[in-house]
């Protein structure tokens, strides 16, 4: 094959891998900090995605521009669960959090298929289909905008873990749960914000997904499994980790999809999964715990 | 990781045990008679239920006993089918047979699941998405396996004789019935003795503490072993019972992450690590689903996706409500006991 | 095996005693059909569909087909069906309870399921309980492969939409005095297109096709990002494409095709996406030229006029299409069968379907007849292109519509 083609992939692959990045971001925060096994994340991420094409459908807005609004309004959506409902689950077993999360998972899955029906929903940007053309390199303008807004997202989700206060407050409390409260940190407070963080982050991947697929109501539970599988292989607490997983997986299913088959190319995504529990439990840039 | 909430551990009064062995007998009399009183409707969810309260004692085994979670128990059901079906298919070996080959290579795959995660320390949520990983590893390469016809299915020959063929498992609801019953009770003597064995003591000290029970002296590697092994065993039947009754298998779906999810809600509802609390959750979360529909029927709402946004609110109120589960609740308030602690 | 009989009595106990095997408590309310062992009145008609999980899209479009039967079976002078609508909520399980509580509650037919496995199941407890299924849509042949006496299909199966793909692309390469040399065969990993890509190797050799299959490339139907497979596609520079998809994939595929700046000669589908409403809207110009060899309505014949007008009505601005067409004619099915069998005794309705000839229908082919194992022979594929926003047949002959369009036309030029 010539060679243009693996650097089409690779591109294409880098681009959608950070998107997937900045979801599995809100994950390894919310997880990381709250310790609480969100597994209606992806469900989270297509509230964001009908969020954003309603509003698109609306007033026409770009959704980068809508980006800061979503990420708000799923900000709250995250900060009221976590506190009114969540939150006494963080001390109870995985199977009780599991459960939970899948009930919520269920209810948010059906009222989005009662409220939008389930035909898939697109947002038509005017760049929708272009491309920029750089020698034999065809780059998709979608795709570089949602990861280059992907970057900038990160990059400002990092400045406010390491600067800000409050940023450093949560740190503490994922660090040493009871180190915090003896210092007085009011930690359901912190796990409330944090929470809501990762619900604003995984909201913003879903605005920026929107301009790359279509969504409908079902599409939540395969980035779930997603985003778990890219935390784990970037290494939980690490958000360059998480961005660092998510390349390593985009690239993994476009080439697995480019030299094998296609439709098994999420094997290698699991395999690569796989070798990191067993080899490297902490994830390739995660931190090892005592 | 936390530790799972008991229900108040007691040794069960002499008064207790008798009023449980009375019950239990009603209930399984009851269901030993129903297929004579009820319609085929009500045959065909008393299997799903049943199916259910078997597969969930099978994955309790792992989680309620031992502390393992497991989201990929659709694996070892699905090998279950698959062998058994496609033994069927192409050599005509009756599927009692077929669950003979097919139980070596479920505890097989769970006993690589288990070696792979207990040797590396995979434990907690991490293990739970090993599970899921190789239940999904499963689900694509049979998706790719021509052997089963792949995605396009592998369809059992259906041959009506007006007779039930116990043998081959070709026949009506009503045989089905009587074969899921029975593996559902045999399954639950299988628990209870497991439980109070010595197997059931270490399984007990694993799962409230594994290193005080490493320093106890238990080898905890091999009891999780003998754990994964025996849940991935008896589930693999369920997947015997699953081809023969629907005859039609699609790795897409017998793999898929929604099918172990539905086997674990029974036992999370009815209580984890309880001997009632899977058959009870069966009975509650099957029962609740077809009310739900019975009720949007006769209310004459046609809303596709109202009846399974209900159906999470339950989920969601029960989890809430009942942190440990139904029966645990359940038995404090009626007096009773199922022997697990 | 013989139907256990039922008395009213006998079902209000077992009602109750179900009343506490479901733990908590059935609504014992109206039943949707109530057991009259009168046969006259309308035939009790229990509609499955996948209208929620992840077939809801298709079930609900199928849905629309039976919204708008009534009037027109009435025009046709043909007896009322009292039809209650079920889910199969996308699942094998719920698909056979369901319909074994339609049974239980009084239903004398059945139509359902567009997926295959959910049809099986249906299909076995029907076959069990004696009660007739009317397949619309399912495409795997062992359906009808297992000697059931009560099921019937008017739907082609896999192979027969091959065959007739083959054909019809033929007769269009004909019409427009041009051929692909090579094609590159994409389709999706779910039911239908593995049986269609197993299928084609037996049954393209006999059709002597211009092309040759340069390359095959499956991928996963849960697929968000097909760019890495039309990256693929397009390195082995086919002069078409040959596909199997869904409607989501169709449309992200033409996405592709547009920002990876390749447009091939043609888009031979051989199943759903291409010509769905959604593919034309969303995509506006974009959506014109695909080509699509599947199971359609003759637009000539006159009751597509008037299936047509009808959901033109009912739902402007959709497009009739296969699901419509063939949910339409099973309830077509139903309605002519019982008047013939002047009862609605489920073994009569059986021999009476057996029996159907009916020519005035809607679909392709002389008309609906079922063979010995319940499978309609004889149905025919047509071949249709997307046009402005609408559909036109291009074969068989006395089907078409209209003339194709040919090569399709470049995507750059379109945006």
């Amino acid at each position: 094959m010539p060679f243009d083609v693996y650097l089409n992939v690779a591109v294409a692959g880098i681009l959608t891998g950070l998107v997937y990045g900045l979801m599995a971001l809100g994950l390894s925060v919310i997880f990381g900090v709250v310790r609480v096994v969100n597994f209606a994340h992806g469900e989270m991420m297509s509230i964001a995605m009908y969020l954003a094409v309603v509003l698109f459908s609306g007033f026409h807005l770009d959704p980068l521009i809508m980006l800061v609004p979503i990420a708000a309004v799923m900000f709250v959506f995250g900060y009221a669960l976590q506190a009114g409902v969540i939150n006494p689950f963080i001390t109870r077993p995985e199977h009780s959090q599991f459960l939970l999360l899948v009930a919520l998972a269920i209810i948010i899955v059906n009222v989005l298929l009662i409220i939008f029906g389930p035909d898939a929903r697109t947002i038509q940007t005017s760049y929708a289909y272009d491309s920029f053309q750089i020698g034999r390199l065809i780059v998709d303008a979608s795709k570089l905008y949602a990861g280059g807004a992907a970057i900038l997202f990160a990059v400002l989700l990092f400045a406010f873990f390491r600067y800000t206060l409050v940023g450093k407050a949560v740190r503490a409390c994922a660090d040493n749960y009871t180190g915090a409260l003896v210092v007085g940190l009011n930690v359901n407070r912190l796990y409330a914000l944090t929470f809501g963080i990762g619900a604003a982050c995984v909201g913003a991947a879903g605005v920026m997904m929107t301009l790359i697929v279509d969504v409908t109501p079902i599409i939540g539970p395969t980035y779930t499994l997603l985003a778990f599988v890219i935390v784990i292989t970037g290494g939980l607490g690490s958000m360059l980790g998480a961005l660092v997983g998510g390349i390593l997986i985009g690239l993994t299913e476009a080439f697995a999809g480019l030299l094998f088959t296609p439709s098994a190319k999420s094997m290698f995504a699991f395999g690569i999964l796989v070798l990191v529990l067993l080899f490297r439990p902490q994830g390739i840039l995660g931190k090892r715990t005592a | 990781m936390t530790l799972p909430s008991m229900a108040s551990a007691r040794l069960p009064a002499e008064g207790a045990s008798r009023r449980n062995l009375a019950l239990l007998a009603a209930l399984f009399g009851a269901l030993v008679i129903a297929p004579w009183v009820v319609n085929d409707y009500l045959i065909t969810v008393l299997i799903l239920i049943l199916y259910l309260a078997y597969t969930g004692q099978a994955w309790n085994i792992m989680m309620g006993f031992a502390g393992q979670l497991s989201l990929g128990h659709a694996l070892y059901a699905g090998l279950g089918a698959y062998i058994a079906a496609v033994l069927f298919k192409q050599f005509g070996i009756a599927p009692w047979l077929g669950f003979l080959a097919a139980l070596p290579v479920a505890a097989a795959a769970g006993a690589i699941i288990g070696f792979l995660a207990f040797r590396f320390g995979v434990a907690g949520v991490y293990f739970a998405i090993l599970t899921i990983a190789f239940a999904e590893f499963a689900r694509i390469g049979f998706d790719h396996l021509s052997v089963v016809n792949a995605s396009a299915g592998l369809f059992l020959p259906v041959t009506q004789h007006g007779y039930n063929d116990l043998w081959n498992l070709r026949g009506g609801p009503t045989m089905f019935y009587y074969v899921i019953l029975a593996a559902t009770m045999l399954a639950f003597i299988l628990c209870r003795g497991l439980l109070n064995s010595r197997i059931g003591y270490f399984w007990l000290a694993i799962r409230e503490d594994e290193q005080a029970a490493r320093a106890a002296g238990i080898d905890t590697f091999r009891y999780k072993m003998y754990a994964v092994m025996i849940s991935a065993a008896v589930t693999s039947f369920a997947g015997v019972f699953y081809a023969f009754y629907y005859n039609n298998l699609f790795p897409e779906q017998v793999f898929s992450i929604s099918r172990s999810i539905e086997m674990i809600l029974g036992p999370i509802i009815g209580g984890v690590g309880t001997l009632f609390g899977p058959i009870l959750g069966a009975f509650v979360l099957t029962g609740l689903a077809e009310t739900l529909n019975s009720a949007m029927v006769a209310f004459g709402v046609d809303l596709p996706g109202a009846k399974q946004v209900l159906y999470g609110i339950c989920l969601l109120l029960v989890v809430m409500a009942l942190p440990s589960g139904i029966w645990p609740w359940l038995s404090r308030r009626l007096g009773l006991t199922d022997g697990s602690r | 095996m013989t139907r256990k009989s039922r008395s009213n009595s006998a079902r209000v106990s077992r009602r109750s005693f179900s009343a506490g095997i479901g733990a908590a408590g059935l609504v014992a309310g109206m039943a949707p059909f109530s057991i009259a062992r009168a046969q006259s009145g309308p035939l009790k008609v229990g509609v499955l569909l996948p209208r929620s999980g992840f077939e809801a899209g298709i079930g609900q479009d199928c849905q629309r087909g039976v919204d708008i039967a009534a009037p027109i079976l009435k025009s046709l002078g043909l007896p009322e069906l009292a039809i209650v609508n079920g889910d199969t909520e996308s699942s094998v399980e719920t698909a056979r309870s369901r319909a074994a509580q339609m049974i239980s509650d009084g239903a004398q037919l059945l139509i359902g399921a567009f997926d295959s496995g959910q049809t099986t199941a249906i299909a076995q407890v029907a076959e069990q309980n004696g009660i007739p299924l009317v397949i619309n849509i399912a495409a795997a042949p062992e359906i009808t492969d297992q000697g059931y006496k009560f099921v019937f299909r008017n739907f082609p199966t896999a192979k027969m939409i091959l065959g007739d793909a083959f054909e019809n692309q033929k007769q269009v390469f004909n019409l427009v005095g041009a051929a692909p040399k090579t094609v590159v065969f994409m389709h999706v990993n779910d039911t239908f297109g593995t049986a269609m890509a197993k299928g084609i190797n037996f049954v393209m050799p006999k059709f002597n096709m211009p092309y040759t299959i340069a390359d095959e490339i499956a991928y996963d139907p849960a697929a968000r990002d097909l760019s890495v497979e039309v990256a693929k596609a397009k390195a082995s520079n086919p002069d078409a494409l040959l596909l199997v998809s869904r409607l989501n994939d169709a449309m992200l595929l033409t996405r592709e095709l547009v920002k990876q700046r390749w447009t091939p000669q043609a888009i031979l589908s051989m199943g759903p996406g291409w010509y769905e409403d959604q593919y034309l809207k969303t995509l506006g110009k974009l959506s014109d030229g695909p080509l699509s060899f599947v199971p359609w309505y003759d637009p000539n014949k006159p009751l597509s006029k008037k299936l047509e007008a009808a959901l033109a009505a009912a739902y402007p601005g959709i497009n009739l299409n296969t699901n419509h067409v063939f949910t339409f004619e099973a309830l077509l099915v139903a309605a002519d069968a019982y008047k013939r069998a002047g009862s609605a005794d489920p073994k009569a309705l059986a021999d009476a379907i057996r029996a159907t000839n009916i020519t005035d229908n809607v679909s392709i082919g002389p008309g609906i007849q079922f063979d010995g194992t319940g499978q309609n022979a004889k149905v025919k594929d047509g071949a249709v292109q997307n046009r402005g926003g609408k559909i036109v047949v291009l074969s068989p002959p006395d089907a078409a519509n209209a003339k194709p369009e040919w090569p399709l036309a470049s995507y750059q030029s379109r945006t």
